[in-house]
C-alpha cells in the first residue's frame, strides 16, 4: 500500500479547500457568512489555507437577530480582526425599523426575520455568492443540498430543480440579481467538526464548554436567562423571552452544542472543560444537535419552508 | 468513539429501481450501526403512528423533503453519514425512476463503490442494466450488487444464482470494475446487512457492512502521472512585505499523482518546461504533496499563469485538442440540440463548445449503441463529438476521472445539462519546449 494517504479528515479538507477556491476564482463579490459559531470558526481556517498567504478575498457578513450571546459577538468581532477580514453587520433590529421586515404578533423568535435581512445584505452589496457553513448531516431537507446551491432574484430555493452536481466540476454561473449559497462543510458532520477544531486547535468561544448559568425550564428544554433590560428608550428585546412567575430560575452547569440564538438555544447540563471532553459527549449523544433547537422542533418540514424562502 | 488511528473514507450510492428497497437499506445500515439519534428515530415514529400501520418506516429516514413524504418516493440525490470504528461513509441515496437518471450520475461520480438492489422477485430488468452500466461508464472501481426482499422468495439459494447468473452473463461487456460482489439480503429485516444471516447458510460471502468496511480502497487513486489544474493565482502582491510581495502561487487541487520539490514539470498549453521550487500548503512549505490534496504551486520561472492552465508531470503527457470524443449523459427536459452553443467546464476552465455530431445512443436492453440517433433527451447515454473554441489539454476518462471529464452548461438559463467524459487522446501533445529549456 502507497503511504499517499488521506485519512477522512484531510479528505474533507482539501474537498472544501477546492470548492472555496473555486468561489474566489469565479464570482465577483463572494462574501463568507461567519457567525462566530463551531461551523464558520472551521469555515475560517478552510479560508486561511485556501488562499494564504494573500489576503482571504471577501469579506465576512453576519445577521444579527438582536438575541445573540453577547460573549459571542465579542469572539465574532475579534476573529474577524485578527485575520484582518472586513467584517459587516446587517441587524434585524435594523430592518425593522426601516420596514423591511415584519415580525409576526405575538412570535418571539426572529429565526424567519434573518431572511429579509439577509436577502437585503445580499442585494445592498450586490454579493453573487455568500458561503455558508450548513452541513448535510444536520437535517433532513438539508441533506439534498448542493454544495452550489442556487437561488433565483427572489432568493428562493428549489429543491426538485438543483442543479446536479458532477465530480468536481461545480457551475457557479448565474445570472445579474441571482446569486448562489455555497457550502464547503456539506459532507462534514458534528463530529467532523470537532475533530478539525482539535486537529487545528482552533478556539471556540466559552459557550461551548461548561460554565455556570441560570437558565428556566421551557418547551421541553432549559433556555438562558436573557441579560437584564438596561436601555429604557428601546423596547425589550427579549420581551416575551424572559422567565414568568411560575417559572422558576436556576443555577446550573451548562454548554451549548448548537448555537442558535439566546431565546432558542437548548442549554444542556454537562461537565465539558476540553475538545476532548466534547468530542466524547458528542459521541455519546442519543440525539441530534438540531434536537437542542426549538426552531426545527415546530414541524418536520420547519427546515424545507425556511430554506426555500431563503433561509440558510 | 474518539478514534486514535487515521480513519478512511468511502463514498458509495446505492441504486435500483423504484421501490427495490434503496432507502430501507440506508435506514437499515444507519440504524444497526447505531448511527441514529432518540430525536430522529422518535420522529420516525410519530410519522409512523400518522401514516399508519404502526411500524416504523426506515425508508423515512433518508426521504427528506415533503414531496418525497408524500408521494412515497425519493425525488433527489439524499447524502448520509455515517461511521463504525474502522471507517467512515458518505451514502448517495440515489433514486430508481427512470426520469431521475441524471442524479444517480451524480451521486456515482464521486463514489468508490456502488450497491445495485435487485428486487429478488423481480429479477434483472432494465433499469438494473442502465445502472451497472452507469457505474461502469463513470468508471466506479467496486460494485455490489445486493439481490434484496430474499424473504419474499423463501430465502431460495436456486433464485439468488439465477439472478447472479444474469447479471454475469453482461458484466463482461461493461468491463472495468475491479471487484464484484452479490449479497443475498433482505433490507426490511436486515439478513447481511450488518449480520451475517442465519437464513442463507448457503451463502459464504461477508455481510454488505462488512464488506464495506472492508474493500481495498487505497489504490483507488492515480498516483502516477501528475496532473495539476491551475484554479487559482495566489498572488499577495504586499507592498510591505517584501517576501510576499514577490509572492506567485498556483493553487489547485492535485488530480493525480505525486510531486516534489525540484521536480521538473511541463506548463499546459503554453509548453514551458520547468521545476517546482516551492510546494507551499497554508503555513509551511512541503517536500512533496500528492493526490486528492490542495496546495499551492511556486515556479522556477516567473511565467505568465492563470486559471484553465495545466502543471503536468514530463512524462505520460496528456492530449491537446479542440475536436473531441465523448461519452454523454443527457440531464436536462430541453434534449440536446447539436450546433448550439454551450459552456463547456473541464477541470477549472470554461470554454464554448458545439457538439457537432450525435454518433450513437445506448439501448439498455441490449447494451449496445444505437447509430446515429436524431438527439439524446433527459437520461439517455450517448457518443458524440464536440468541438471547443480553445484546445482542451486532457486525459481519457478512463485513465483519469478529473482531467478526463466535463459538465455542459446551458447559455442563458445556466442549467447544467449534461456530464462527458473523454474519449482518450488520439495522441498526446508535444510541447516545443522553447524559453527557459533546461
Ligand atoms: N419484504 C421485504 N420488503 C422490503 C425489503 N426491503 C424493502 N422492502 C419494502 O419495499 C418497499 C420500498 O422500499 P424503499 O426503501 O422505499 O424503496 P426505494 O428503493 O428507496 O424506492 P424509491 O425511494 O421509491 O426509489 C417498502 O415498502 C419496504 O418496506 C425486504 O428486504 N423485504
Amino acid at each position: 500500500m502507497s503511504s499517499y494517504h488521506l485519512d477522512h479528515l484531510q479528505y474533507l479538507e482539501t474537498e472544501a479547500i477546492h470548492v472555496m477556491r473555486e468561489v474566489a476564482a469565479e464570482f465577483e463579490r463572494p462574501a463568507l457568512l461567519f457567525s462566530g459559531g463551531k461551523d464558520s470558526i472551521c469555515l475560517l481556517r478552510l479560508a486561511e489555507k485556501a488562499f494564504r498567504p494573500s489576503d482571504i478575498p471577501m469579506p465576512f457578513l453576519n445577521v444579527e437577530t438582536g438575541h445573540e450571546f453577547p460573549e459571542l459577538l465579542e469572539f465574532r468581532d475579534r476573529r474577524a480582526k485578527e485575520l484582518g477580514a472586513k467584517l459587516l453587520v446587517r441587524t434585524v433590529d435594523e430592518a425593522i425599523a426601516k420596514g423591511h421586515a415584519h415580525p409576526a404578533p405575538g412570535e418571539i423568535s426572529r429565526n424567519k426575520l434573518q431572511i429579509p435581512v439577509l436577502l437585503g445584505a445580499i442585494e445592498e452589496f450586490q454579493f453573487d455568492c455568500a458561503i455558508g457553513g450548513a452541513r448535510r448531516d444536520e437535517e433532513k431537507a438539508r441533506a439534498k443540498e448542493r454544495f452550489f446551491s442556487f437561488r433565483d432574484s427572489f432568493g428562493q430555493w428549489d429543491p426538485k430543480n438543483q442543479r446536479p452536481e458532477i465530480w468536481n466540476l461545480y457551475n457557479a454561473r448565474v445570472n445579474p440579481g441571482e446569486n448562489m449559497r455555497v457550502f464547503p462543510l456539506s459532507n462534514w458532520t458534528e463530529m467532523d467538526v470537532w475533530e478539525y477544531i482539535k486537529k487545528e486547535k482552533l478556539e471556540v468561544p466559552n459557550l461551548y464548554f461548561s460554565h455556570e448559568r441560570e437558565c428556566f425550564w421551557r418547551g421541553g428544554q432549559w433556555l438562558p436567562v436573557p441579560p437584564l433590560h438596561t436601555d429604557a428608550t428601546k423596547p425589550d428585546p427579549f420581551a416575551g423571552a424572559r422567565p414568568k412567575p411560575n417559572e422558576s430560575i436556576k443555577k446550573m452547569i451548562v454548554r451549548v452544542r448548537t448555537i442558535a440564538d439566546m431565546i432558542s438555544t437548548g442549554m444542556i447540563e454537562s461537565k465539558t472543560d476540553t475538545i476532548d471532553d466534547i468530542i466524547a459527549e458528542v459521541a455519546a449523544a442519543r440525539v441530534t444537535e438540531r434536537g437542542t433547537r426549538a426552531d426545527d422542533k415546530a414541524s418536520e418540514a420547519a427546515m424545507e419552508d425556511r430554506k426555500k424562502a431563503g433561509y440558510f | 468513539m474518539p478514534h486514535s488511528h487515521p480513519i478512511e473514507l468511502l463514498r458509495f450510492n446505492t441504486c435500483g429501481s423504484v421501490d427495490d428497497g434503496k432507502s430501507t437499506l440506508i435506514g437499515r445500515l444507519l440504524y444497526d450501526s447505531k448511527s441514529l439519534m432518540e430525536d430522529q428515530i422518535e420522529a420516525m415514529e410519530k410519522s409512523a403512528a400518522i401514516t399508519g400501520g404502526g411500524q416504523i418506516n426506515l425508508a423515512n429516514l433518508t426521504d427528506g423533503l415533503r414531496a418525497e413524504r408524500e408521494q412515497g418516493i425519493t425525488i433527489d440525490v439524499a447524502y448520509r453519514y455515517f461511521a463504525t470504528p474502522k471507517r467512515k461513509f458518505i451514502v448517495a441515496d440515489t433514486p430508481g425512476h427512470v426520469q431521475y437518471t441524471r442524479n444517480m450520475v451524480t451521486g456515482a461520480s464521486t463514489a468508490n463503490l456502488s450497491i445495485v438492489l435487485v428486487d429478488a422477485r423481480q429479477g434483472v430488468i432494465e433499469q438494473t442494466r442502465r445502472h451497472t452500466l452507469i457505474a461502469s461508464l463513470l468508471g466506479i472501481p467496486h460494485l455490489v450488487i445486493a439481490i434484496n426482499k430474499m424473504d419474499l422468495v423463501d430465502w431460495k439459494e436456486e433464485r439468488f444464482q439465477e439472478i447472479r447468473d444474469e447479471i454475469e452473463d453482461f458484466l463482461p461487456k461493461l468491463g472495468n470494475f475491479r471487484d464484484v460482489k452479490f449479497i443475498p439480503m433482505s433490507a426490511l429485516n436486515g439478513d447481511n446487512v450488518v449480520d451475517r444471516s442465519t437464513r442463507t447458510p448457503w451463502y459464504e460471502g461477508p455481510a454488505l457492512l462488512h464488506h464495506l468496511e472492508t474493500v481495498h480502497i487505497a489504490s483507488d487513486w492515480n498516483f502516477s502521472t501528475f496532473r495539476f489544474p491551475v484554479q487559482w493565482v495566489n498572488r499577495p502582491n504586499n507592498p510591505t512585505d517584501h517576501a510576499l510581495h514577490d509572492f506567485r502561487g498556483l493553487s489547485g487541487q492535485i488530480a493525480s499523482g505525486v510531486i516534489r520539490k525540484g521536480q521538473q514539470v511541463v506548463v499546459l498549453p503554453i509548453g514551458i518546461k520547468t521545476t517546482v521550487k516551492d510546494i507551499w500548503n497554508y503555513d509551511h512549505s512541503m517536500p512533496e504533496a500528492f493526490c486528492p490534496q490542495s496546495v499551492t504551486l511556486c515556479l522556477e520561472h516567473d511565467i505568465d499563469i492563470s486559471r484553465g492552465d495545466m502543471i503536468v508531470g514530463l512524462e505520460n503527457l496528456p492530449g491537446r485538442c479542440a475536436d473531441l470524443t465523448a461519452r454523454i449523459c443527457w440531464m436536462h427536459l430541453r434534449p440536446l440540440q447539436a450546433g448550439k452553443k454551450y459552456f463547456l467546464k473541464h477541470g477549472t476552465q470554461t470554454v464554448q463548445a458545439v457538439v457537432t455530431q450525435i454518433e450513437n445512443k445506448i439501448n439498455f436492453d441490449t447494451l449496445e449503441p444505437e447509430a446515429a440517433p436524431p438527439t439524446l433527451a433527459m437520461n439517455d447515454i450517448g457518443g458524440i463529438r464536440i468541438k471547443t473554441a480553445k484546445p482542451l489539454v486532457f486525459d481519457g476518462y478512463q485513465t483519469n476521472r478529473l482531467t478526463g471529464s466535463f459538465i455542459l452548461i446551458e447559455q442563458g438559463t445556466n442549467a447544467t445539462v449534461a456530464a462527458g467524459m473523454l474519449s482518450a487522446p488520439t495522441e498526446a501533445v508535444r510541447p516545443e519546449y522553447t524559453d527557459f529549456d533546461i
